[in-house]
């Protein structure tokens, strides 16, 4: 174990900002988990084969799987202007209509539809009356946003299909205590995810409205003025924003449910929000910790530096700091002060609190700078994207695809391990391997 | 031309050629002008387990640079590199998005070359255009002509012929189909013909190299999709003869090799290679044996479909018809640009040659033949798997999996031996499967299992069940025990969703 450095004590966090030159996951590939979450939808990505190219690859076998999503693929004709953006969008949306009969079909806009100005949101609603199907546009492209940002896109635009109707939702009233206001989560997590934290909001005598987004599109929640919205991801701002100034919700600002404390805290500020005291929170949470004891020893007084590429990462690294570990750098595509406020002061207890050094966030890094500064660290840990990995670790240095995080349930309670095992994955791995004296 | 469905492409898109040829030399980095998350090729640290990082950047095309384009941004980045790294040679790499934006990149590339000690080149290929092997082709083409010029205006171009007989391998390139194992399958055979190996171009060789290129007698291009045109060029300009036959199976070697003696006996070598053919065909490769084989006998006539890129596809199929005597009902590839070589080569020895880049048609067309196997791409596989079909996979696209560690090249006599497993090991399965089939199943007794166990010895509530139902079944008894015992331990009656959690996270590391 390499001792932590001495590092000058700060007692602020520090925000940095580089030049952008960063590996990442194009914004489309939202569409891999989103498609899968919303049973009834199609996604079409209007791109090129670059776009075809990635997601062809990124999603690896889930391609063979006849996915509900596919690639509008432009031709030279398209880009010049030569086709009719209209009837070639419509041509492909009646096949779809034909073959898979979904219930929503999204657009994904892309850098190319970006670039030559096709009118999305204008076409959509005319097409969707001719076709009486549902078309929600969302630009998700790589001019503007990095990776898990395009589900924020996604959900900005669906959050204008939820309904608005006024009227009572869910109190019946034999057991309507208290007229709660309604409370709407957002954000994608796989099913059973859902139902745990609904339960622990439950336990808490919370009753949840609705999800956004819901399994099916048919079921999207109602929002009404005034109701409560909260989130479940750090990458959801235009979400957010959206919810808050065109739906009229009241938004709670709170961390994430990652991790134990990230989960506890989460509650909390919700129960806040409606007056309610909190039940059995702290036994809970400790309960938890003394579960995960065998990866926290693992961990504890080891350091870890994040290249960014997810928007995960601040809540990451509170949730490790918190498992004892040192964070030098906080990488991130994109940092919103304000929708991550409670998750950044958060982050800036747990780091006093334990005596630790407060990181660095860097905002749109610069990956060539940040390899040389991993190696005056020498981190026990490096969390990065997959171009870094393999060279990193011919180098000796251990490192976790940061992929991995947005694709596994990290959230509430139950799932804190699944977390810490990935992290530990790398060190438990390398202990286990027997020392052959050779250097790979 | 319009605009098309499609979920799969069976060649990547232009740059991702380029980038293949960039990163083959050493010392060369590569700059893409593209939007964020375009620099998917750093894949390559995955796919081929590299252990330096991928000598490719982006210069980040964002929302400022569509509204002001990039000015000084591209320049800045290359001069940054030209620090950073030292490289020879420098690749502005255009994207499908660059292309639109119309950028003056030439412009770039001259101003970045008079800050820069390394040499600055815009890749030539048009997105729209070509595909990533056609692109591929091209930049190989591109860089080897850059220097040859460069060199030959600084009088430096070795233009001597070496003493002993030697070749130039044109078109091994990263991330090729089991490029690295057919690399060394090559050298070996030259070592065996007595044959020096001049330069491998592009794979590990630095820019500076390609001053040796004329002291080659003569240019071997393994495979059709890149090289030929570096190879024409060299031949034209350079008075450099080529052979550009695919040595793959027993009989395409012995011409290949037959091609080589002819080229090296025109320059006065006194060659005979016939008794080295022989030997090799008749003890080092196991497949003209095989031919004769009882285990080859029975696949007399079997039906095969063969489908990939014009080198591997065709070469397939020639040893299918020649080397085994299986009826290939269809035999078809996705490069459009050479359709008229393949459907030259392969025409008289299948019954239909199959031109085409769409995998829902290639799709229909196996499930209409039912062949007894296929040998095709990652996708072909998968179409098999879906019709129950066993599949060799001959020829990109492929996964991870098709860059094995083991040794297992497709050119040369031990490349014999392993297309003639794959072979025999597709129909094989094919046949047991068939056989499985006819007495229904491996073992027809029921087998009252663990994992299907029905037995509950608690109450479970019906939304708990379904949950429990949704667990993977390699683990759901493992799940169901767990939750029953810790109901147990907690003396709960009904187990309900809220307990299966809590189980869960009772449960230690």
């Amino acid at each position: 174990m390499t001792s932590i450095k001495e590092l000058k004590q700060v007692n602020n966090l520090t925000f940095e900002c580089e030049t952008g030159n960063y590996h990442t996951f194009c914004p489309i590939s939202c569409v891999s988990w989103l498609y899968q979450k919303i049973e009834d939808s199609f996604f079409l990505v209007i791109g090129t084969k670059t776009c075809g190219y990635f997601l062809q690859n990124a999603m690896g076998v889930m391609i063979f799987a006849e996915p509900r999503y596919a690639m509008a693929e432009l031709e030279e004709g398209d880009i010049s202007a030569q086709l009719n953006d209209y009837e070639e969008l419509r041509r492909l949306c009646m096949q779809i209509k034909k073959d898979r009969n979904p219930s929503v079909i999204f657009w994904i806009g892309t850098c190319t539809t970006e670039i030559i100005k096709m009118d999305l949101e204008g076409i959509a609603p005319k097409l969707e009356s001719e076709l009486n199907v549902p078309i929600v546009v969302a630009r998700a492209n790589g001019l503007d946003y990095a990776f898990t940002q395009g589900e924020d896109t996604v959900l900005a635009a669906l959050a204008q299909r939820c309904t608005q109707l006024q009227f009572n939702h869910h109190s019946n009233d034999s057991d309507s205590q208290k007229s709660q206001k309604p409370l709407i989560i957002f954000g994608s997590l796989p099913n059973f995810v859902n139902k745990q934290l609904t339960l622990e909001l439950a336990n808490q005598g919370i009753d949840v409205a609705g999800w956004l987004p819901s399994s099916n599109y048919v079921d999207l929640p109602n929002i009404c003025p005034g109701d409560y919205v909260v989130g479940v991801n750090p990458f959801l701002s235009r979400t957010a924003t959206t919810l808050m100034r065109r739906r009229k919700a009241k938004l709670i600002v709170a961390p994430f449910p990652i991790g134990p404390d990230g989960t506890r805290a989460w509650i909390e500020k919700i129960c806040d929000v409606f007056g309610l005291k909190p039940k059995g929170l702290e036994e809970r949470e400790k309960n938890i910790w003394s579960n995960l004891k065998e990866y926290t020893e693992l961990l504890k007084g080891k350091s870890v530096f994040f290249m960014g590429d997810n928007l995960l990462e601040v809540s990451l690294a509170r949730f490790l700091v918190n498992c004892g570990m040192t964070v030098y750098e906080i990488g991130i595509p994109y940092m919103d002060k304000r929708y991550q406020k409670a998750e950044l002061e958060f982050l800036q207890a747990t780091c006093q609190k334990n005596g630790v050094m407060m990181p660095k966030i860097v905002e749109k890094p610069d990956n060539y700078n940040q390899l040389d500064r991993i190696q005056d660290l020498k981190p026990d840990l490096v969390i990065t994207g997959m171009a870094h990995a393999n060279p990193l670790e011919a180098r000796g240095i251990n490192t976790k695809w940061s992929v991995e995080f947005t694709f596994s349930p990290i959230h509430g309670f139950s799932n804190a391990k699944d977390v810490l095992e990935l992290v530990t994955r790398p060190l438990r791995r390398n202990s286990s391997l027997p020392d052959l004296n050779f250097k790979v | 031309m319009f605009m098309k469905l499609a979920y799969w492409m069976y060649a990547g898109p232009a740059h991702i050629g380029t980038l293949r040829i960039a990163s083959s030399f050493k010392n060369v980095h590569a700059i893409m002008h593209a939007p964020l998350g375009d620099d998917y090729f750093v894949m390559k640290s995955m796919l081929e387990r590299e252990r330096d990082f991928t000598p490719v950047t982006a210069s980040v095309v964002d929302r400022h640079v569509l509204s002001r384009g990039s000015q000084e941004k591209v320049i800045n980045n290359i001069t940054r590199k030209d620090q950073e790294e030292k490289p020879d040679l420098v690749v502005l790499t255009p994207t499908c998005t660059s292309s639109i934006l119309q950028e003056d990149l030439k412009n770039f590339v001259d101003r970045a070359s008079l800050n820069s000690v390394a040499d600055v080149m815009l890749a030539d290929v048009n997105h729209y255009r070509v595909n990533e092997l056609q692109a591929a082709d091209k930049t190989l083409l591109q860089i080897v002509k850059f220097y040859l010029q460069k060199f030959k205006e600084l009088n430096s171009l070795n233009q001597l012929k070496t003493i002993k007989p030697s070749v130039n391998i044109i078109g091994c390139v990263s991330l090729g189909f089991h490029n690295q194992h057919d690399l060394a399958e090559l050298k070996r055979l030259f070592y065996d013909l007595n044959i020096e190996i001049n330069l491998v171009i592009p794979e590990g060789i630095y820019v500076e190299e390609l001053k040796r290129i004329p002291q080659a007698w003569f240019n071997f291009v393994p495979y059709k999709e890149v090289g030929v045109l570096t190879a024409q060029y060299l031949k034209d300009n350079f008075d450099m003869p080529f052979i550009d036959i695919v040595p793959i199976g027993v009989i395409q070697i012995s011409n290949c090799i037959k091609a080589i003696q002819n080229i090296l006996v025109s320059q006065d070598e006194k060659v005979d290679y016939t008794s080295y053919i022989d030997r090799q065909t008749r003890f080092i490769s196991q497949s003209a044996w095989f031919s004769r084989s009882i285990d080859c006998q029975n696949l007399t006539g079997k039906k095969a479909v063969v489908f990939g890129d014009t080198t591997h596809a065709s070469a397939i199929t020639k040893i299918l018809a020649n080397e085994m005597s299986i009826k290939v009902v269809w035999a078809g590839t996705y490069c459009l640009n050479d359709a008229e070589w393949f459907t030259k080569e392969v025409e008289d020895i299948c019954d239909q040659v199959v031109i085409s880049d769409d995998h829902t048609l290639i799709a229909d067309l196996i499930a209409e033949t039912e062949p007894n196997a296929i040998f095709g791409t990652q996708m072909e596989r998968h179409i098999g798997k879906r019709l129950s079909i066993p599949c060799g996979v001959i020829s990109s696209p492929v996964h991870i999996q098709n860059f094995p560690l083991s040794y297992k090249p497709f050119l040369g006599y031990e490349g014999t031996n392993q297309i003639a497993d794959l072979i025999y090991n597709s129909f094989t399965l094919g046949m047991e499967d068939h056989l499985l089939e006819v007495f229904g199943g491996h073992d027809t007794a029921k087998s009252l299992g663990s994992t299907l166990s029905t037995k509950f010895s608690m109450n479970w509530s019906p939304e708990a069940l379904e949950e429990l139902s949704k667990i993977p079944g390699f683990v759901r008894n493992k799940v169901k025990k767990n939750t029953e015992e810790f109901a147990q331990n907690s003396n709960v009656e009904q187990i309900t969703l809220e307990i299966m959690y809590l189980a869960k996270e009772s449960i230690r590391a």
